[in-house]
């Protein structure tokens, strides 16, 4: 009896493992088969023409890869920081578990809000017009979350064993973090804190009011410029475009693109992993 | 109360507790501990699960204080300083108080850097002094001729009893006086438990050790003197020979003989 009751569960669970393989695999072929036709050197590498159209994408891939840069720059020290008071520092009681409470619901908050927070504290109030700054600002929020409960987690997971033996030799609390905490840490808090600003590069609700144009004749020159960015650029061209049905190729080849920069991301998270794990294991 | 009259005259006390009290929270742990522990002998501290004699173990280089909402109230001096008077350095403190856990806890690091890893925080860079030291506290924790050939190499690759070896000589790196051992050779086979117990012999002509064991043997067979804790009280402490032979306490006797425990 229990017995066909586990090879039910067993079956029941294998075949919606399968079903969600079978969903991302379609909408990966689908994209890299209609995709796949766009892609060529011009395509990478030259300016769009006749509104996205025709030409490439260009301006759109150095957008994107800037605000990556600028999300990382800005959330990773604010977000490892944070992690690091929060799992090592701060008294584990009622504050905390408060701090935890509006991090867990900051990570739920829709992004099209964090758009709307963008405007209107790094847009408007604090004047930086729509920027790379503003855009990477605001990204930045988003990940937050996503990056301060991965960290915390992998500061978590380090033995008790390495802190009691550090501070039983003399170390002070900032030295046992630096030298026993930190080092094995770090490649749990890059790889978390990487896959999730590779999924705020491919959003479009908060740098559509923050950063992003949908045609600049020229690159960027500093933070206060605006950039065009590759979800939106896509948004654009299969939404808002006149010949949207007639540039299929067009919008295919940006999603791959976008896909491939996302892909990247997250092989470099595995590869940085890879890294410690072999240099640290315990 | 200890009284002094079980020791020899012109024994030397390291460590002096009067009446240390203990509380995790509103949970008293320990109750009214006073307890001299002489200099170069080992004492043991004996006890039930649960009897306090770790948390009274960890009083001593304050490894306590990392606990939330923990309290001490009494005196525990080291070397006549009360070591929880307002202002004290604890980085000194724990320098001259060494400690080796139970589990055996070297860092993924070479062996050379585990060792190093104490004179480095304070402040030694000197490669060849380094070495010396690393050299030096291998060769005294007994495990110098079995890693010579491989200092550089993770310590994780060392077996149970070699990385407690290890272990202790990271913390005799330091240049401790004193020694904490919490249970150091529990988690060990027999074998390599001797070795750590033979270590404990050679090292009390130079250091003050005071070991947790919750294995009587080992107490009887490494110790010049032990203490029987129970539910947080010190219930006696007197001479090794003396405890195992003719203990003045029942709880004591009752304790050493298995009746409980």
């Amino acid at each position: 009896m229990n017995n066909t009751a586990d090879k039910f569960i067993l079956l029941f669970l294998r075949i919606i493992t399968y079903a969600i393989v079978l969903i991302i695999g379609y909408i990966l072929f689908d994209i890299i088969k209609n995709g796949f036709t766009a892609l060529n050197w011009q395509f990478v590498s030259s300016f769009p023409r006749r509104s996205g159209a025709a030409g490439g994408i260009f301006p759109a891939i150095i957008g994107t890869l800037y605000l990556v840069v600028g999300t990382i720059a800005v959330s990773l020290p604010l977000g490892i920081g944070g992690a690091i008071y929060l799992a090592e520092y701060a008294d584990q009681g009622r504050f905390n578990s408060l701090i935890r409470l509006a991090i867990v619901t900051l990570a739920g908050v829709p992004s099209i809000v964090f758009g709307l927070f963008g405007l209107g504290v790094f847009v408007l109030f604090c004047g930086f017009g729509p920027s790379i700054l503003a855009g990477s600002l605001t990204l930045a929020c988003m990940v937050l979350p996503t990056i301060i409960v991965a960290s915390e987690e992998s500061l978590r997971a380090v033995p008790k064993g390495f802190r009691d033996a550090s501070l039983a030799l003399g170390a002070t609390k900032w030295e046992m973090i630096r030298t026993n905490i930190l080092p094995y840490s770090i490649s749990g808090m890059i790889t978390g804190s990487i896959l999730g600003i590779g999924r705020a590069a491919g959003e479009t609700a908060p740098i559509l009011l923050t950063v992003a144009a949908f045609y600049l004749p020229k690159l960027p020159k500093t933070v206060f410029d605006q950039v065009m960015a590759l979800p939106y650029h896509l948004y654009i061209l299969a939404t808002q475009h006149p010949e949207a049905d007639r540039i299929r190729h067009m919008q295919y080849g940006t999603a791959l693109i976008l896909l491939l920069l996302v892909l990247g991301l997250s092989l470099g998270a595995i590869l940085i992993r890879k890294h410690f794990r072999k240099k640290f294991r315990w | 109360m200890v009284e002094q009259s079980i020791y020899p005259k012109n024994m030397e006390m390291v460590i002096t507790t009067s009446q240390v009290n203990f509380f995790y929270g509103p949970t008293q742990a320990l109750f009214d501990i006073s307890l001299l522990i002489p200099a170069q002998q080992v004492t043991a501290l004996i006890g039930p699960s649960g009897c306090g004699k770790s948390t009274f173990l960890r009083c001593l280089n304050r490894m306590n204080d990392t606990i939330p909402h923990s309290r001490v109230e009494g005196e525990i001096s080291i070397n006549r300083k009360n070591i929880y008077a307002p202002g004290t350095d604890v980085v000194e403190l724990r320098k001259e108080v060494g400690m080796v856990f139970q589990k055996s806890n070297p860092f993924p690091k070479s062996i050379f850097d585990n060792v190093a890893y104490g004179p480095r925080i304070h402040g030694e860079k000197d490669h060849k002094r380094l070495s010396e030291i690393v050299e030096q506290s291998l060769q005294q924790a007994a495990i110098w001729d079995e890693v010579k050939d491989r200092l550089h190499a993770n310590a994780m690759g060392l077996s149970g009893g070699q990385q407690q070896r290890l272990c202790i000589a990271r913390a005799l790196a330091v240049g401790p006086k004193i020694l904490l051992m919490d249970e150091p050779a529990s988690a060990l086979d027999p074998k390599s438990t001797m070795r750590i117990e033979d270590l404990i012999g050679e090292l009390r002509t130079n250091y003050t050790i005071v070991i947790v064991t919750h294995n009587m043997q080992q107490a009887a067979r490494v110790s010049d003197y032990t203490a029987f804790f129970y539910e947080g009280h010190l219930i006696e402490c007197d001479a090794t020979s003396k405890i195992f032979t003719n203990p003045r306490q029942k709880q004591t006797e009752d304790y050493i003989t298995g009746r409980f425990g």
